[in-house]
C-alpha cells in the first residue's frame, strides 16, 4: 500500500494550499483530484477580482489557480493523482479511490485533509414547481458550459438568486449575446458583492427585483417561460401579483452546500448551520487526524480566505502525522445575538492568537461585535457595516481564554 | 448620475452632478467615495474579461491588460465575437494588440490544456 504523511482530498484552491502548507512542515503529500487538472472551480471563474487580499493584485480565477498549481507541480514532495475519485476512508486512515491509471487505489495516510469544496443547490433542492423541461441550469453549471466547454446555454434568460455566481453569469451571458430579462432575489437584499451588482447588472441595465421569487416554470421540451411573484414578509409568494416572463433559460444561484458525502459513517461531528465539520483552530475535526478546510468546511465568499484557512489545516495535518500537533482540552465558541455562526467551533487556550471567522444574520450598520471568555470581555470591534454575504473575522489572544467563548453583536 | 459606491461594503448611494464647472459628489461617507464618484462620472473604466474562440475549436479565457473606457466595452465584445485565436498560447501571452484603439491589449488568462 502507498503511504503519505498527508492525503489531501480535492485539488481546488483549498486542496492546493493545504498541500503546500503540509510541505512547509516537511510532510510527504498526495492530492486526490477527480477532475483532469488542478484548480477546481477557479478554472471556470474567468472574471477578475481574485487575490486582492492574498497577492495584493486582481487576478482572474484561472490565474489565481495557476499560481498555486505551478508551485504544487514543481514540488517533488507532492504526488498528484488526477481523475481520482475518492470512495471512502476509514478509522485507520486508509483512503480508497478509483483512478483510470491506478485502478483501485489504497493509500495509508498519516493525516487526511478534506478539501472537497461545495455543490450548488439545485431545482429539486428549492422545490421548484412546474414542468421539467431543458433549459434550467445551476449558475455554476452554465458557467462551466460557457467558460470551459464554449457553449452558450440559452438566449433569453431569467436568473433566480442574486448570489455572486448569478450576478457574474448575468454579465457573462449578456457578453455572449444573450438577453438577461430579470434577476429575482427572494430576500430584501443581495448576498452578492456590491461591486458585482454595479459592474455585472447596472453596467448592462439588467433589472434586479428584491423580495421576488420564481413561482413555477412552463415548457415541455424546452423551457418557455417562468412565473415570478413578489413575496410577503413570511417569504410566501403573493400569487395575485404573479407575472409571466417568456424565456428559454432559468439559472439558479440559490446557495451552496459543502460536499461532505464522504463523511457519512466516519463519526466526524457536523455543524448544522455550516453543513461542514466542527473544527478547532487547527481545522481538526472530531476524528483525530482528519482535518477540513475551504468550502467543504463552510462556504466562503473570498478564495483568499480559503487559501489562508487551508494553509492552517495543511500545516496542522503535517504536525499531526509527525505526532507534534498540540492537543489538550478546548473551550466551545458559542455564537448568539446576530452572529449566525462562528468558526472554529472550539479553541485551545494557550499562546498566540486565533482568528474567529463569523457571519451575521442580516445587514447591520454600526453594530458592535463582542467576544467574551469565561464571562469576561476579551475583544470588541465596530465595523461600519456587516452583511450576511461577507464573512467577518475578529482576532483574539489565546492567553485571555479562561472559559467558554461567546461571540455576539450589540448596539 | 446616481450610482452605488463599491469601495467598501457600506455601498453608499452616490449622486454625482456638475455644478458650474465642478463635479460634485453627494451621499458618500468618506473621501474614497468622492474619488470613486468622480471617476465613475467623468471616465468610468473596467477591466474586461471574456472568451475568444480558437480556430481549431474551444475557447480561451482572456482579459484586457488595463481598464478600458466603459463605452468601449460593447466594441470590445463585438470584436471578441469575430476574432479567432490561432496556434499555441499560455497564460499572459498577448493574443491581440490594441483591438479597439484604447491602448489595451488582450491577454490569455489560462494555459492551453494538453
Amino acid at each position: 500500500m502507498k503511504k503519505f504523511d498527508v492525503v489531501v482530498i480535492g485539488g481546488g484552491p483549498a486542496g492546493m494550499a493545504a498541500a503546500l502548507g503540509a510541505r512547509e512542515k516537511g510532510a510527504t503529500v498526495a492530492i486526490l483530484e477527480r477532475d483532469t487538472r488542478l484548480g477546481g472551480i477557479l478554472n471556470q471563474c474567468i472574471h477578475n477580482g481574485f487575490g486582492l487580499h492574498y497577492f495584493g493584485e486582481e487576478l482572474t480565477g484561472p490565474e489565481y489557480a495557476k499560481r498555486f498549481r505551478d508551485k504544487v507541480l514543481a514540488d517533488s514532495g507532492i504526488t498528484v493523482y488526477l481523475e481520482a475519485m475518492v470512495l471512502s476512508f476509514n478509522e485507520q486512515k486508509v483512503v480508497r479511490a478509483l483512478s483510470p491509471t491506478e485502478g483501485l487505489l489504497e493509500i495509508q495516510a498519516g493525516a487526511i485533509c478534506l478539501a472537497m469544496g461545495c455543490r450548488e443547490r439545485s431545482a429539486g433542492a428549492i422545490g421548484l414547481l412546474g414542468t421539467r423541461p431543458a433549459g434550467i441550469y445551476t449558475a455554476g453549471m452554465a458557467q462551466r458550459l460557457s467558460n470551459i466547454d464554449g457553449y452558450l446555454v440559452g438566449k433569453e434568460v431569467v436568473i433566480l438568486g442574486s448570489g455572486d455566481i448569478g450576478l457574474i453569469m448575468a454579465r457573462r451571458m449578456t457578453s455572449e449575446g444573450a438577453k438577461v430579462k430579470l434577476v429575482a432575489e427572494i430576500m430584501p437584499f443581495s448576498s452578492g458583492l456590491k461591486r458585482n451588482i454595479v459592474q455585472c447588472l447596472n453596467d448592462y441595465n439588467i433589472p434586479l427585483r428584491y423580495s421576488t421569487t420564481v413561482t413555477r416554470v412552463t415548457g415541455k421540451q424546452r423551457l418557455t417561460g417562468v412565473y415570478v411573484a413578489p413575496v410577503d414578509e413570511k417569504m410566501q409568494p403573493i400569487l395575485e401579483k404573479e407575472e409571466y416572463i417568456p424565456c428559454d433559460t432559468l439559472l439558479l444561484s440559490v446557495g451552496l452546500i459543502p460536499e461532505n458525502d464522504l463523511l457519512s459513517g466516519t463519526g466526524v461531528q457536523m455543524a448544522a448551520v455550516t453543513s461542514g465539520a466542527m473544527v478547532d483552530e487547527y481545522r481538526a475535526t472530531s476524528v483525530p487526524g482528519v482535518f477540513s478546510a475551504g468550502n467543504v468546511l463552510h462556504v466562503h465568499d473570498l478564495v483568499d480566505n480559503v487559501s489562508e484557512e487551508a494553509f492552517v489545516a495543511g500545516r496542522a495535518a503535517a504536525d499531526f502525522a509527525k505526532g507534534v500537533l498540540p492537543c489538550g482540552d478546548t473551550v466551545a465558541v458559542i455564537p448568539s445575538d446576530g452572529v449566525r455562526y462562528a468558526l472554529p467551533q472550539r479553541v485551545h487556550p494557550g499562546e498566540g492568537k486565533v482568528k474567529l471567522y463569523f457571519r451575521v444574520d442580516k445587514v447591520y450598520k454600526g453594530r458592535t461585535v463582542v467576544v467574551t471568555s469565561g464571562g469576561k470581555e476579551i475583544k470588541r470591534k465596530k465595523p461600519l457595516v456587516m452583511a450576511p454575504g461577507e464573512m467577518q473575522n475578529i482576532e483574539i489572544e489565546k492567553s485571555l481564554i479562561t472559559g467558554e467563548i461567546k461571540i455576539y453583536t450589540e448596539e | 448620475m446616481n450610482t452605488t459606491c463599491i469601495m467598501c461594503p457600506m455601498g453608499c448611494s452616490l449622486t454625482v452632478e456638475e455644478e458650474g464647472k465642478e463635479i460634485v459628489v453627494k451621499g458618500n461617507g468618506c473621501p474614497r467615495g468622492e474619488k470613486y464618484g468622480r471617476a465613475e462620472y467623468s471616465h468610468p473604466e473596467r477591466v474586461v474579461t471574456t472568451l475568444l474562440k480558437k480556430e481549431k475549436g474551444g475557447v480561451v479565457s482572456v482579459k484586457t491588460d488595463r481598464p478600458i473606457p466603459k463605452d468601449k466595452i460593447a466594441d470590445l465584445l463585438l470584436w471578441a465575437a469575430a476574432f479567432r485565436v490561432q496556434g499555441q498560447y499560455k497564460t499572459g501571452d498577448v493574443l491581440a494588440v490594441n483591438p479597439v484603439d484604447c491602448g489595451a491589449n488582450i491577454l490569455a488568462t489560462a494555459d492551453e490544456e494538453e
